[in-house]
């Protein structure tokens, strides 16, 4: 399907392809961010009535304490594990097939975290005082508890921050400093300050592919055991269809399962709107969306682990929600699920026919909603099921979690838009070294 | 604390004194039924039979103070803890609202404030200056009426003698026309609680999940 391998392009084509769409801002860059950027107003409004009001405005209520900002941390975080992980795999197996991705994917991770790591802060009903919870010497001379799953939760998404900025910068700077050298706009200041001094020496190669491999390494740990984390906010619970041991691996294979989706939605669309047809080819589409169905394999081996173990020991609670989830209220989100996470993708990507540039991208979107569908069911059906039948409830959100929810999808597609006028979507010197300065 | 079930008659007099005593705002049919009411204790109505042959059983169901208190590790603020007296307290100005202790609560005892606490005129009026006024956003709890606890002690070592069996009454026991409830110490074995809780009566409410609560309800003998 594709003329040239983008390896064996001249130095000056890839260049020319890669950093051509940073240029000018066109009509049709400008109105998407606005449009995006109206949602991320909206969304900011309700948090502040929110805020000024107190939660009661939200759909929560005894004994459902968490909805749809729950959810949508899960999401988020799960959606954080596209880049990452992924371009850690690949870049320490050394797959040449990686090189027009990393980049792309490892946004994926920085903005979705920085999404995602909201909406710990969102759902607090004295938001203003979240510090609390940073282990920090402050004014009350009380640290935070340690047994709690929320301390390691903070701790984590901190860390996990921290290190895929930079694991995100590192690649960066090579390309950037190019930009440094050929790039005349005011622009020009803003690459200077972040090439921190880059000429191109051995040296310097050296030790930024040493930098890379290590931070590969370090953030593969970080992210397996963030997404373990986040599962143990419920598995540490003792609540029916909580306390799950599964729940930590089921977690990262969800996270890894979205994350994959993600990616790919996100890759079909920069293919499309920055015309980059030549380096997003068939064979990444084709790797990502096997990887995807494997993935949708493991997602499938885990949820009916999970399920089949609690119907057959038939433990009052347990089935209490197990009967909700499948033939209760909701039964429809739960079928809905299994059909986007694994029928779709498996007919669309197990055929070999039907496994298409579309298709891969329909079963993409189909695997995102589908992987928020499960937290829905994960969070709201234990808890509007509590053992205790006299407290049972149903949860339906307000307008103000739904504007949030939308704001925080408006956010994504803003910062990424910001960040791939910014800065090449794809690494140029990953094809084809730069010339050095002294060339 | 105990509750012999046999004696409770569902009046729901332990919920309004409970309200009195401690400041719990009050909520309206409509907001109630979008689970915005607060209670601390609560009666719930279990049927049995088919209508017209029906049973209608009772239990109030408040904070259990459980010795092994799910509520209490999750809190990253140590905002609910267990105080030196075994209560599973709650400090109101500790808690950023997380709500993970009511998730974890297999009671579904505690309850939230969704908004800034308010009184219809003249109620404001009527504040117990013992117990302060929660704000919005925190989470808040039966709490045995800690307010009477430290009052009777106080009496006690003013008057220079032991606290008694009897000299703390919460609200709720207090004002229950059936004495369905008994409160007292249950380290000390010649108390009438800690009879009651041995005697052959007694059951928790799902013990099973070990969090050994403090209240102790005593069987029917129907």
């Amino acid at each position: 399907m594709e003329a040239r391998a983008p390896e064996t392009l001249s130095y000056g084509q890839i260049r020319e392809d890669l950093f051509r769409p940073l240029s000018p801002f066109n009509a049709r860059w400008i109105f998407t961010c606005l449009a995006a950027f109206v949602f991320v107003v909206l969304g900011l409004v309700a948090w502040g009535f929110q805020l000024h009001d107190g939660m009661g405005i939200t759909g929560l209520k005894r004994p459902i304490f968490w909805g749809f900002y729950v959810i949508d941390f899960v999401f988020w975080i799960g959606i954080s594990h596209a880049g990452t992980l992924i371009s850690a795999i690949l870049r320490l197996t050394d797959a040449q097939w990686r090189k027009p991705i990393t980049r792309a994917a490892e946004a994926i991770t920085v903005f979705a975290l920085m999404i995602g790591g909201l909406f710990p802060i969102i759902h607090l009903g004295r938001a203003w005082l979240f510090y609390w919870l940073i282990p920090m010497p402050n004014d009350r001379l009380l640290w935070p508890n340690f047994r709690s799953p929320l301390v390691w939760d903070l701790t984590a998404i901190l860390t996990y921050v921290t290190g895929s900025v930079i694991y995100l910068y590192l690649p960066l700077i090579p390309d950037v400093a190019q930009l440094a050298r050929v790039n005349q706009t005011w622009r020009k200041k803003i690459y200077r300050l972040l090439s921190l001094g880059w000429t191109g020496s051995d040296t310097e190669w050296h030790a930024l592919e040493r930098a890379m491999k290590l931070m590969a390494c370090v953030i593969l740990a970080v992210a397996i055991s963030v997404h373990t984390i986040v599962a143990w906010d419920f598995a540490m619970a003792i609540s029916p269809m909580w306390h799950s041991t599964i729940f930590g691996p089921y977690f990262v294979v969800g996270a890894i399962f979205s994350g994959i989706a993600a990616l790919m939605v996100v890759m079909s669309v920069i293919r499309r709107v920055m015309h980059l047809e030549r380096y997003l080819t068939w064979r990444h589409f084709n790797n990502l969306a096997l990887l995807l169905l494997l993935m949708s394999l493991l997602w499938l081996y885990f949820t009916a682990s999970e399920h089949l173990t609690v119907w057959y020991g038939n433990e009052p609670g347990e089935m209490g929600v197990f009967g909700a989830r499948v033939r209760g209220p909701y039964a429809p989100y739960f079928w809905a699920m299994v059909i986007l996470n694994f029928v779709v993708p498996f007919i669309l990507l197990g055929i070999r026919k039907l496994r298409t540039f579309t298709t891969a991208t329909i079963a993409s979107v189909c695997v995102l909603i589908g992987m928020w569908l499960e937290r829905y069911l994960i969070v709201v059906a234990t808890l509007g099921n509590p053992r205790l039948s006299s407290a049972h409830a149903v949860y339906a959100p307000t307008w103000i979690e739904l504007a949030i929810t939308a704001a925080t999808f408006a956010a994504m597609v803003l910062l990424y838009m910001i960040f791939a006028k910014m800065f090449p979507i794809i690494a140029v010197w990953e094809f084809k070294p730069h010339p050095r300065e002294d060339d | 604390m105990a509750i012999d079930l046999d004696r409770c008659t569902g009046c729901e007099a332990c919920v309004a004194a409970c309200h009195a005593e401690n400041n719990i705002p009050f909520s309206t049919p409509e907001e109630a039924d979008k689970g915005r009411a607060i209670h601390w204790i609560r009666v719930d109505r279990y049927y049995e039979g088919e209508f017209p042959d029906i049973k209608l059983k009772f239990q109030p169901v408040l904070c259990q103070h459980c010795e092994e208190a799910p509520c209490e590790p999750v809190c990253p603020v140590h905002a609910t803890y267990q105080n030196p007296e075994g209560l599973n307290v709650q400090v109101y100005n500790r808690c950023v609202g997380t709500f993970y202790c009511a998730n974890n609560c297999p009671y579904s005892v505690r309850s939230f404030n969704w908004f800034a606490p308010k009184w219809p005129e003249p109620m404001q009026m009527m504040h117990n200056p013992d117990v302060s006024i929660r704000e919005g956003g925190v989470m808040e709890k039966c709490s045995f009426c800690i307010q009477r606890v430290k009052r009777a002690k106080q009496d006690a070592t003013e008057d220079n003698r032991p606290l008694a069996d009897g000299d703390v009454q919460p609200a709720c026991v207090q004002s229950c026309p059936a004495e369905a409830m008994v409160f007292g110490d249950l380290n000390d074995p010649e108390s009438r609680v800690a009879k009651l809780a041995a005697s052959g009566r007694s059951t928790q409410l799902m013990e099973e999940l070990g969090t050994k609560p403090k209240v102790f309800y005593l069987r029917r003998n129907d």
